[in-house]
């Protein structure tokens, strides 16, 4: 059980971002993605998840092993925090929400529509969806923003509890996660230097 | 997948949720032709399965840019993508969502209707027939619609303006149904090529909108 990059190269609208990336992640490791504004960790997240093909190189987990979470909460405004969890547990065939609202310390908000929740309060409800997913390997775009200093440290160790439960992680962030045990990967060294000449082919939509 | 139905049904009748917009475009359509047109019984029962008609498919219309326009936007359709349902299931969910919400009112108050167009007795039959043959396929192809437009802001008019022209079979075929049946004619011709546009829409075009959505989210 182990997720490979090997040689990746991931381009954003035609552009070419990355190439040449590699890293591995064996379980209960923790790895940290880095590296300027518009350098293409979330596109090398998207990739990694499934989202986009490769330009080049491959990704090689077991199936259906993987959590997406982007920066968008994929929350429903209308329904209550546990009818969004609900929802995930049910899509990811999962029992129970239990856990993941004691443990993003959302139990007080069950009963709330998502709609009146804080910008921190849904950004805990979008991270407590990770953890009904049941799924080892997550892979995390910007999972701190807008959560306040105590709800990051909250996060920290709900990462180290899903590590300590052999699971692994791939987080993009700027910020100190508190994780020192967690390697971190510098993007910059990556950046594309070939441009990418798909771009702008009518065929590139289909292939 | 029954998870995804229930929480659509569910996002659907919550407040903002779009549900009766069809059905009420419907009710004010059906109203106001009799107003334009003046109240001649005569006329109204000629025009009525082709207004009838018309007015269903311009509400099935109404509501298509929300099927995957809300869920892109909010990230959810990033996130259904990579959970363990399979594309195709999620769109056939998505567009049964929308004939539940949209094409069953209307198969269902399409009587009601009929009596205020003067639509002959003999023909509610087939009005409701030809409705619940023909709305699945209005909902399955402004899926498909639905499904290039995702990601482009206000795609509501290229919407509209993709999906009618597909929506013209199911017009021609429904209306002729009622409208054969008001004069009493045999109307097993166009039913059959109603259903068989039904059931090749319903079988082929989740392939198609599974596999637009896949490129659309790269």
């Amino acid at each position: 059980m182990r997720l490979n990059v090997t040689n990746l190269a991931c381009a954003r609208g035609g552009f070419a971002l990355l190439e040449g990336v590699g890293f591995s992640l064996s379980p209960a490791q923790a790895l940290v993605l880095r590296g300027p504004n518009g350098c293409g960790k979330t596109t090398l997240l998207r990739t990694v998840a499934g989202l986009q093909p490769a330009l080049a190189g491959e990704v090689s987990c077991p199936p259906e092993s993987i959590a997406y979470a982007a920066h968008a909460d994929g929350l429903k405004t209308t329904l209550s925090v546990a009818e969004n969890l609900s929802f995930w547990a049910a899509v990811y065939g999962t029992r129970g929400i239990d856990a993941a609202l004691e443990q993003m310390n959302l139990r007080a908000l069950s009963g709330r529509a998502a709609q009146n929740l804080s910008a921190g309060q849904k950004r805990r409800l979008g991270l407590a969806r990770l953890i009904v997913t049941g799924r080892p390997v997550w892979v995390l775009d910007e999972p701190t923003v807008s959560l306040d200093a105590v709800s990051v440290a909250l996060f920290g160790d709900v990462v180290r509890a899903h590590l300590a439960g052999g699971g692994m992680a791939l987080i993009a962030t700027h910020i100190d996660l508190g994780l020192p045990e967690a390697d971190i990967l510098d993007l910059t060294p990556f950046k594309a230097t070939i441009p990418h000449h798909g771009s702008g082919q009518f065929d590139e939509a289909f292939l | 997948m029954i998870a995804l139905l229930v929480r659509d049904l569910r996002l659907a009748f919550r407040a903002g949720g779009g549900f009766g917009l069809g059905l009420a475009f419907f009710l004010i359509m059906a109203v106001l032709v009799p107003l334009g047109v003046g109240p001649e019984p005569d006329i109204l029962a000629r025009i009525a399965p082709g207004i009838l008609w018309v007015g269903a498919l311009l509400a099935c219309l109404l509501s298509l840019d929300r099927i995957f326009a809300l869920d892109f936007e909010d990230g959810s359709l990033d996130l259904l993508a990579t959970a363990p349902v399979p594309m195709e299931g999620v769109v056939s969910i998505k567009a049964l969502a929308h004939w539940l919400t949209t094409g069953l009112p209307l198969v269902l108050v399409s009587p009601v209707l009929g009596l205020l167009l003067y639509l002959p007795p003999q023909a509610y039959g087939w009005l409701v027939l030809s409705l619940a043959l023909g709305t699945p396929a209005l909902s399955v192809i402004g899926t498909f619609g639905a499904a290039l437009t995702v990601g482009l802001k206000r795609g509501g008019l290229l919407l509209s303006l993709l999906v009618l022209p597909l929506y013209i079979p199911t017009l021609v075929f429904g209306a002729e149904v009622v409208a054969r049946g008001a004069q009493g004619l045999d109307v097993a011709t166009p039913v059959a090529l109603l259903a068989g546009i039904t059931a090749g829409a319903v079988a082929l075009l989740p392939f198609a909108s599974a596999l637009v959505i896949r490129i659309n989210l790269r």
